[in-house]
């Protein structure tokens, strides 16, 4: 009797550790699969530009082609920063997308977190007068709103803020979902501390900036990282209202290089007129200029990416 | 004492009790000082909601710039008719937007709660930091990032793809000129993007349930599997519908960074028929002068029919169990 129960016990042992493993196998395959396309575009943008123009871009970064013995041509392994080396030359328009985007970004984030969050917390305040109708307000546009057009209608005629830096970071300061968020957090924020001060005569504004913000701390780092993602990706904003050079963004200028040839060319090679131009290795530099753009945003999400699963894991999501 | 009291506050009386409160100095400043922190944040949400809904009025004219939006002429449900099929091609996108988004919600669901339930079987252990961040990382890269990753991928002589075709012998194929493979490349490349978050969300929920239950289950020997299909999955199903209520809610909407930017439309017109949605068109419209009434009237109707069938979705849900309704 004792022994069949050990027997059985040792099955389920052995059955947890197998189960356990494939999953592991599973989630290993997946993760990689997922991190595949990130490999294959830096390893991209180090290898040799003819290379690529042979065989392809490859997962390992390829060396310029050599001829051997038999007179065919191989591959080596090997890295080849002709690509950035290149970009590196005339780097102008590169240096104008990311200070576009950065002030874009760090203007944004800032003036956006600040409102958004002072609405959230007087909508979580059960005395405001004013809560059920500015509620509403918020709420309804999760589920309704009135499409691009009119919101085109509104930045380029009534508003008549295209082409300006403006228009890259006005739209996007109030998120209604955000607003949601913080407030339900807000909602939960210890009402002892916030009386007490109350007692001590606190304003309400002294209430918000110097208890309910300190205590929200991650909840609110976990939003901003939402909002340096917002503004730091958008491409479709530029697309429909940016023309001026010097206002292009990063994403979108390297929309631009990828949808326009002379974009490319007019912003890489600044010689004068008459000179030949060197031949552009185009294929490694689309690559390079990737890398380039996504760099940022990776080394933030690397460092910050356990505050960030953590803050959605703690349930900042719910409701 | 108390005549002379109700004698003089005779007007205040007349008020509400609630309205009177507000009214005292005291409250009067706090909750004026609340007003004027929630001013600039309502006022932008006013601008670019709700002053915009007017202007969505366009769907209805026959627009000529001249005119204005106001002077133009009233044609009703005229400019919806390309939607239908009844002009042109238009019904082609809105088949293509329901179609795709019908298959991200019902693969995105699965597979995202099928991912949670193993992520949940591993968390805390060494590995489970490394799955995370590498489900979790495409959220962070932008989508003409993800195009160019496209075309590391799907080049006719530069890609991957074809370079390893021609070397074990095979015809490479000229991905970016032929549609009929793009639905799934579009579907695998939502998922790569979007899975992380869905995932981690089921995640939250499923560590949320109370280990009690775990424990008296394999107590009274229930399998792993058993325990996911009768405690882990019933728990989770409030939120599975909410998600899924207000993805029904956006069913027509798409977003142009996958539509747009990935297959690269701009370049690649030939892709057009199986990537476009009402989004691109709308997109391309704006860009290169299309007809500005007919993109309106795609806008309204993403909203209000994606609000009627949001409104519909969350009355039988309610019916059923209202614990899941959205509202």
């Amino acid at each position: 009797m004792a022994r069949n129960n050990l027997i059985s016990a040792n099955h389920s042992r052995i059955k947890a550790k197998v189960r356990k493993f494939i999953i592991h196998l599973i989630l290993i395959l997946l993760a990689l699969a997922f991190i595949t396309p990130l490999i294959l575009v830096i390893s991209a943008s180090i290898s040799d530009n003819s290379a690529v123009l042979r065989r392809g871009y490859r997962l390992w970064p390829v060396g310029a082609p050599v001829v051997n013995e038999d007179g065919e041509e191989e591959f080596p392994l090997g890295i080849s920063l002709e690509a950035y080396e290149f970009i590196f030359q005339d780097a102008s328009q590169l240096l104008t997308s990311y200070r576009v985007t950065i002030v874009v970004t760090v203007i944004g984030t800032v003036v956006g977190l600040f409102l958004s969050s002072m609405l959230a917390y007087v909508l979580s305040r059960p005395d405001f007068p004013l809560r059920r109708i500015f509620s509403f307000l918020v709420y309804f546009t999760l589920v309704f709103n009135g499409g691009i057009v009119p919101y085109y209608i509104l930045v380029t005629r009534t508003l008549d803020i295209d082409d300006t830096l403006l228009a890259l970071i006005l739209p996007f300061l109030v998120v209604p979902f955000y607003v949601l968020i913080m407030k339900n957090f807000f909602i939960k924020l210890p009402e002892e501390i916030l009386d007490a001060a109350r007692v001590d005569g606190a304003s309400e504004w002294r209430l918000f900036y110097q208890f309910a913000l300190p205590l929200s701390l991650p909840m609110l780092a976990t939003i901003g990282l939402f909002y340096i993602l917002m503004f730091w990706n958008d491409w479709y904003t530029p697309l429909l209202f940016i023309n001026k050079a010097e206002l292009t963004p990063l994403q979108y200028s390297l929309y631009r290089i990828m949808a326009d040839l002379e974009f490319l060319t007019a912003h890489m090679t600044d010689l004068p007129g008459g000179v030949e131009l060197p031949p552009i290795p185009l294929g490694t530099v689309k690559m390079a200029l990737t890398v380039l753009a996504a760099l940022p945003i990776t080394i933030i999400f690397l460092f910050l990416q356990k505050y960030f699963v953590k803050g959605l894991t703690v349930g900042a999501f719910k409701g | 004492m108390y005549e002379l009291t109700q004698q003089k506050h005779s007007k205040l009386n007349k008020l509400s009790s609630k309205t009177r409160k507000l009214l005292t100095r005291r409250n009067f400043g706090k909750y004026f000082t609340m007003f004027l922190m929630a001013l600039p944040g309502i006022a932008h949400i006013v601008l670019f909601k709700y002053v915009t809904l007017p202007y969505a009025l366009i769907a209805f004219k026959n627009f000529r710039a001249v005119d204005g939006l106001w002077g133009s002429q009233w044609v009703g449900l005229k400019n919806f008719n390309f939607l239908f099929g009844m002009v042109g091609k238009g019904w082609q996108m809105v088949r293509n937007v329901v179609l795709y988004n019908t298959a991200f919600i019902i693969l995105g669901t699965l597979i995202g709660l099928a991912l949670a339930v193993f992520l949940a079987e591993v968390y805390g252990s060494k590995m489970s930091k490394f799955y995370q961040t590498s489900l979790f990382f495409p959220q962070f890269i932008s989508w003409v990032i993800i195009s160019f990753v496209g075309y590391a991928f799907l080049h006719k002589s530069n890609g991957m793809i074809n370079g390893v075709l021609t070397s074990i012998g095979q015809e490479p194929i000229n991905w970016y000129n032929s549609p009929q493979y793009w639905p799934v490349i579009i579907t695998l490349t939502h998922l790569w993007r979007n899975l992380g978050m869905s995932t981690v969300v089921y995640l939250a929920g499923i560590l949320r349930i109370n280990t009690e239950y775990f424990e008296a289950a394999s107590i009274d020997g229930a399998s792993k599997w058993q325990q996911v299909i009768y405690i882990t999955i019933p728990s989770l199903v409030p939120l599975i519908s909410v998600l899924t209520l207000l993805s029904i809610g956006s069913i027509f909407f798409a977003d142009p960074g996958l539509f747009y930017q990935v297959p690269r439309q701009y370049v690649n017109p030939a892709l057009i028929k199986s990537t476009e949605v009402i989004d691109t068109y709308v997109l391309r419209a704006l860009r290169g002068g299309g007809q500005l009434e007919l993109a309106a009237a795609a806008g309204v109707y993403q909203s209000v029919v994606g609000f009627i069938m949001v409104v519909v979705a969350n009355w039988v849900v309610r019916k059923i169990d209202p614990e899941s309704a959205l509202f």
